[in-house]
């Protein structure tokens, strides 16, 4: 059986490639896709605990983070697509109107 | 039918939202269907309340109509509704000036009305929400949910600084609601303590409130009595109340001097004052003597006015003001008189209201100056604007007197005030109001025709008579006989009087 | 009978809603006039008929309660619709209808061709209804309706015309001074109600005279009562100080002020003082003050109206002048003599107006008696009708003037004090002498009117005042004074209405009747001096009045100015308030202090705000940084 760990250290890993994608990329959909990412990571922590302790809420609250994502992937997607509409470009460093 | 009528209250609170959902899937170029159906559900929405009226047993003592529906079960906040006495008459109001308004204002709005109708609707699921309450955070979420509607249809549809009212006005009104919300939770905290069940239900935070130790009931009495006094508004907070007015198209008026102001009064005598008796007998004075100034200084504020709509939210300032010091006089006389004045200030400043926009839409101006001899140009019009104008100054014989009268003359006799001299001052204002509204009614209607735009306004017309004509009826049947109402609220009020009165004469903390 | 009282209020009401609702849709000036004016002499019927079932009654049963539905009911406070008969409502129910009905009749000639037409007998007819309720209420708060109510009406019909200039004014300014200026007073009227509550907890009749009754004299809560009350009273019939309205009330139609400010409305204060006489009897201070205020009233007013020029301006200054004599017999509790006076006056105070309206309409509406003269040849009725009444006013026996005004100035000297029995007597010359100043100024003198064709008005308006002419004269019998050995039938009706406060009162009879005659004559004598100067004055030497007048120029300017009251007024009370309002407490404090905290709070906020908002640069992966960063800190800190 695999241990704990080598989960957990998945998870780890996927989830900081997920923030520095968030942190270091410029293309909207392409950090759109480290969120997911990130998420995804804490799906496996939470299935991989879930197993270890054989406790079942675990494998329930990823359902709940799996609608949400996928709820969030659509509005995102939807926002990403007027935005690009708009402006013909998906670059966040050009689209940065939310400043003062 | 029997499920309606389990449920009425709670039809009469959504029919309009229901109403703005079937609205909002109709083509916005339907104007005059829409605006129909605007005036269909709030007509239906009057004649379910009507119904109610007649139904309500006022010799049965609580709450009547009640639904109750858990909510939140661990908090114990649910959603609970029903009215007594003091909230039916103004529920009956709320739900008759909406179509009233609408009616009396068809023509003067013509872009976006799709959205101007259902932000009327809304507007007016939140006021009969609040007046149907029996839970403080359902009254709160009603309270919160009125100031949207309001503030979109101050900052669309309003004049040329509508933002700058519209911000005000819910700035203003979030300053306050913010604290109440903050005692709301505390109230619920301290029925946890004493009782071991935090809760939002009204009825039995009546039970625990007052026992609240003092200093407590204090801070909750100012916090929840600020945000009220804001919205009554009480003098001096009241200045958000001419820029929102002068502001707000013809029919927001009509609602927010008709009904708004209500909820702040209203809040004093279904919260602050039954809540924190004894906070309230420190406060009592107080607040009297910004009532007083605040009629005295309306009534001199508005005696100046240039602008007739400025004229009349500054007179609303002046009876509301009439309205606190009646229930701060806390006898029945006077806590009943302020109840009428509610109804009686919704009624005639709603119908001036009514009537200033008419002429704006015919003129585009408000200035008092621009007018002069309309009595001969539009002698209907004259007409009605003198039979409103002596209704908000206290004629008796007509509704505004029966108010100021039973306000004065219990407020003259309150053992909780202590001293004559409220109502005595207060009584100068009857004398104010005659000044103001004549000099105005005089400036525009009398002399000869000076203006050549002037010689030529058409008078009113049949939807503008009868709308009118429908708050006429109420101005002189309240004026001839206010006991249709005044036998409803009766006993309501009497167990709030006589409550405080045992709390005064301290037999609750003998007891304990 | 005295069970369709409210017939009586109906008919006028009926009168009222269809002349306003549907009297523009009647184009005949006939139906409309002559439908008004008989819904009031259908009141005055109903009124003469339930005076006639009261007559019938043995004396202390002529009293009937007629509820007929609640008015506003809550706590402590039951007030009703409710209607009081009795011999003295049923006597001013008789004298408002019937000279309301004349006067009704009369405004069918004098309004003809107005475009206002409908609206005048409208608004007449709902004066009618407000009257009758002030003097039929069977409670102080159905009183006050009324008493507002014919406030109104009153403003209503002063600003009748109200595009017309009117003095320095439009007549509508003079509406609203009249409005407001009785507020004050009903102010006090209120107060007055207020404290009567709180200390009789009732403000029926029955229940405040009935607990009243049993009250100690001097009782200090009765005092201010009455005393508040009586502030409205000098409101509402134009006593010092607040008398200013009557004389710029003239604006309005001539018919509206012989009805309202002649006969009816403006002694309204003396029915409710006569009414409240047994609170008033329990007062002896205020008693004192009224009878001060009255006899003050009746020789200052005279004074103005000796060198008024404007004929209703001088009939307006005796209205004032005569309702002092009123007050003055109220204040010493000649209660049923004021009466007296109301209605005798009312009879002949209107005849005049309706005479002066009469000499208007033949000279298209002129008011200066300067621009008079010479009418008598041209106008013989209104004439002749005129000089009776100015007899009658002046007091010559045995017009009904006479025994009414005598019977005040007998009760001042008997039960008041010499000195208001002087200030009477002053005033009955002043009134002899300023009525046959107008007589002659307007009917004898020589012509001055120009190129004008004066004629004699038509039947309407002539029957009225003949009819009224009739009263004048006769009116008085029926309260000739004991002494002559008669039964004074007018006191024997309104016995008891005032026995209760009649018993408090400590009525001195020590008096013989000797001296009552020798004051009869004496004050017979006055005016006779008073006539006889003014005809010598005017008619034949015309250049000592001219002569007068620039001597004493000084004094004449300030009589002839109203001793500049309006003015002193106008300076200490109008203006300040209208400057403190606008610059002191709108532009100033409302908007400066208050409106300046609320927008100085908003303005610190975005001021701060202003700085701060560059940390919001808009990189969203900056923010992701920070907030990095942050949950890097806050883990630091816990572990």
């Amino acid at each position: 059986m695999i241990p704990l760990s080598w989960y957990l250290f998945l998870s780890l890993i996927l989830f900081t490639i997920g923030v520095l994608g968030v942190l270091i990329r410029r293309n909207a959909i392409v950090i759109f896709m480290c969120i997911e990412l990130m998420l995804n990571s804490v799906n496996l922590a939470l299935v991989g605990f879930s197993s270890y302790i054989g406790n079942e809420i675990g494998q329930m609250l990823v359902f709940f983070v799996l609608v949400v994502a996928a709820a969030e992937v659509s509005v995102g997607l939807a926002i990403i697509i007027a935005i690009f509409r708009n402006r013909l470009t998906v670059n966040i460093d050009e689209i940065n109107l939310l400043k003062w | 039918m029997e499920w309606l009528q389990k449920h009425i209250l709670t039809t009469i609170i959504f029919l309009p939202l229901v109403g703005a959902l079937v609205i909002s899937l109709i083509n916005s170029e339907r104007k005059n269907l829409i605006k129909f159906l605007g005036l269909f559900f709030s007509t239906l929405t009057f004649a379910l309340s009507a119904y109610v009226f007649l139904k309500y047993e006022p010799q049965k003592t609580g709450f009547q109509f009640v639904e109750i529906y858990p909510w939140i079960r661990s908090l114990d906040i649910s959603y609970k509704i029903g009215i007594d006495g003091i909230s039916l008459l103004l529920l009956v109001l709320t739900t008759f000036l909406t179509p009233v308004g609408l009616l009396a204002t068809w023509g003067s709005v013509d872009k976006r009305v799709k959205g101007y109708v259902i932000m009327f609707l809304l507007l007016e699921t939140g006021m009969n929400g609040v007046f149907c309450a029996l839970d403080t955070f359902l009254f709160y979420i009603f309270w919160e949910t009125m100031l949207i509607p309001m503030y979109f249809i101050i900052g669309i549809w309003g004049g040329e600084n509508r933002i700058y009212a519209a911000v005000k006005f819910v700035i203003y009104t979030m300053v306050g609601s913010l604290l109440m919300l903050v005692a709301i939770i505390a109230l619920g905290n301290f029925a946890s303590q004493l009782n071991g069940q935090f809760t939002g239900d009204l009825e039995k935070l009546y039970e625990v409130a007052p026992k609240v130790a003092l200093n407590a009931q204090i801070l909750m009495f100012l916090a929840f009595t600020l945000s009220f006094a804001i919205k009554v508004p009480l003098f001096p907070f009241h200045t958000w109340l001419p820029d929102a007015h002068v502001e707000a198209p013809t029919a927001g008026s009509v609602i927010l001097a008709g009904v708004l102001l209500k909820m702040g009064t209203y809040g004093i005598l279904r919260f602050s004052i039954p809540l924190f008796p004894e906070a309230t007998f420190i406060f009592l004075p107080y607040i009297a003597v910004l009532a007083v100034i605040g009629i005295i200084y309306g009534a001199l504020v508005s005696f100046v006015q240039p602008d007739l709509k400025k004229l009349v939210a500054y007179s609303s300032v002046s009876h509301l003001g009439f309205v606190v010091l009646g229930l701060m006089g806390l006898t029945i006389e006077s806590v009943q008189g302020g109840l009428i004045q509610m109804v009686n200030h919704g009624l005639s400043t709603g119908a001036l209201f009514m009537l200033v926009g008419m002429i704006y839409d015919r003129r585009h101006t408000r200035m008092i100056e621009e007018f002069g001899g309309l009595a001969r140009v539009t002698p209907v019009y004259a007409t009605f604007f003198m039979i409103v104008a002596l209704s908000s100054l206290g004629l008796p014989g007509l509704n505004g007197f029966v108010g100021e009268f039973l306000i004065l003359l219990g407020s003259f006799k309150s053992k909780f005030l202590g001293t004559t001299a409220f109502s005595i001052l207060a009584a100068s204002g009857v004398i104010l109001a005659a000044v103001y509204l004549l000099t105005a009614y005089q400036r525009i209607f009398f002399g000869k025709v000076t203006k050549p735009e002037n010689q030529n306004i058409k008078d009113l017309n049949l939807r503008e008579i009868v709308s009118l004509a429908f708050v006429l009826i109420f101005i002189v049947w309240i004026g001839i006989y206010p006991n249709t109402f005044l036998k409803k609220s009766e006993p309501s009020v009497k167990k709030v009087v006589e409550q405080m009165e045992k709390y005064r004469s301290g037999i609750f903390r003998a007891q304990k | 009978m005295h069970k369709y009282i409210g017939l009586a209020l109906i008919f006028p009401l009926v009168g009222f809603i269809i002349n306003g609702l549907f009297g523009w849709r009647i184009k005949k000036e006939k139906v409309i006039g002559w439908f008004g004016s008989l819904t009031v002499g259908a009141s005055f019927i109903v009124s003469f008929l339930i005076y006639l079932e009261l007559v019938r009654l043995p004396f202390y049963e002529r009293k009937f309660i007629v509820e007929y539905f609640s008015w506003i009911k809550t706590g402590g406070l039951d007030i009703s619709f409710s209607y009081l008969v009795d011999p003295l409502s049923i006597l001013m129910a008789m004298v408002v209808t019937g000279v309301g009905f004349l006067i009704h009749i009369y405004s069918i000639g004098y309004m003809h061709g107005d475009r206002g037409f409908a609206r005048f007998f409208a608004y007449l007819n709902l004066f009618i209804f407000m009257m009758l309720t002030l003097v039929l209420a069977d409670n102080y708060l159905l009183m006050f309706l009324g008493w507002e109510g014919v406030g109104l009406c009153s403003y209503l019909l002063i600003g009748f015309w109200y595009d017309k200039p009117f003095e320095k004014m439009t007549t509508s300014d003079a509406g609203r001074k009249a409005f407001i200026v009785n507020r004050i007073g009903d102010f006090g009227f209120l107060i007055g109600l207020f404290l009567m509550y709180k200390y009789f907890g009732s403000l029926n009749f029955n229940t405040v005279f009935s607990i009243a009754n049993k009250l100690q004299v001097g009782d200090s809560t009765v005092f201010w009562i009455t005393l508040l009350l009586f502030v409205g009273a000098t409101g509402k019939s134009a006593q010092i100080p607040l008398y200013v309205w009557l004389p710029d009330a003239m604006a309005g139609p001539t018919p509206v002020s012989a009805l309202i400010h002649a006969a009816t409305m403006v002694t309204a204060g003396v029915y409710m003082i006569a009414r409240s006489s047994v609170l008033y009897a329990l007062a002896p201070t205020t008693m004192e003050i009224v009878a001060i205020i009255g006899a003050l009233t009746a020789v200052y007013a005279a004074s103005m109206g000796l060198v008024q020029n404007g004929i209703k301006k001088v009939l307006a200054y005796s209205t004032i002048s005569q309702l002092g004599y009123m007050f003055l017999a109220m204040g010493v509790g000649a209660f049923s003599a004021g009466i007296f006076h109301l209605t005798t006056h009312a009879f002949f105070k209107a005849l005049l107006f309706l005479g002066a309206g009469a000499v208007m309409h033949a000279l298209d509406n002129e008011e200066d008696i300067q621009k008079m003269g010479g009418l008598k040849a041209h106008l013989p009725i209104t004439y002749k009708t005129f000089f009776i009444a100015s007899l009658a006013i002046a007091g010559i026996p045995p017009l009904s003037g006479f025994f009414s005004k005598d019977e005040i100035l007998w009760g001042a000297y008997s039960q008041g004090s010499f000195w208001l029995w002087l200030l009477g007597a002053i005033g009955a010359f002043m009134t002899a002498f300023y009525m046959f100043r107008l007589v002659a100024l307007v009917f004898e003198t020589p012509p001055r009117y120009g190129a004008k064709h004066p004629h004699e008005a038509p039947k309407v308006m002539t029957l009225p005042l003949i009819v009224l002419g009739f009263f004048s004269v006769t009116a008085g019998f029926i309260g000739i004074p004991e002494s002559f050995g008669l039964k004074n039938l007018f006191h024997h009706w309104l016995e008891p209405a005032f026995e209760d406060a009649n018993a408090k009162l400590i009525l001195e009879s020590t008096h013989s009747t000797s001296t009552e005659f020798m004051l009869m004559f004496i004050s017979v004598l006055i005016s006779v001096g008073g006539i006889l100067l003014a005809r010598y004055l005017y008619l034949k030497r015309m250049n000592i009045v001219a002569k007068l007048t620039q001597t004493f120029s000084g004094v004449y300017k300030l009589v002839y100015n109203k001793y500049y009251v309006d003015e002193i007024y106008d300076t200490i009370v109008v203006k300040p308030i209208k400057w403190g309002s606008e610059k002191l407490l709108w532009r100033f404090f409302d908007v400066k202090v208050i409106d300046g905290i609320v927008n100085g709070s908003a303005r610190v906020t975005s001021i701060v705000s202003s700085v701060v908002r560059f940390v919001q640069n808009g990189i969203v992966q900056f923010y992701a940084v920070v907030f990095l960063i942050g949950i890097l800190i806050i883990l630091w800190i816990i572990f």
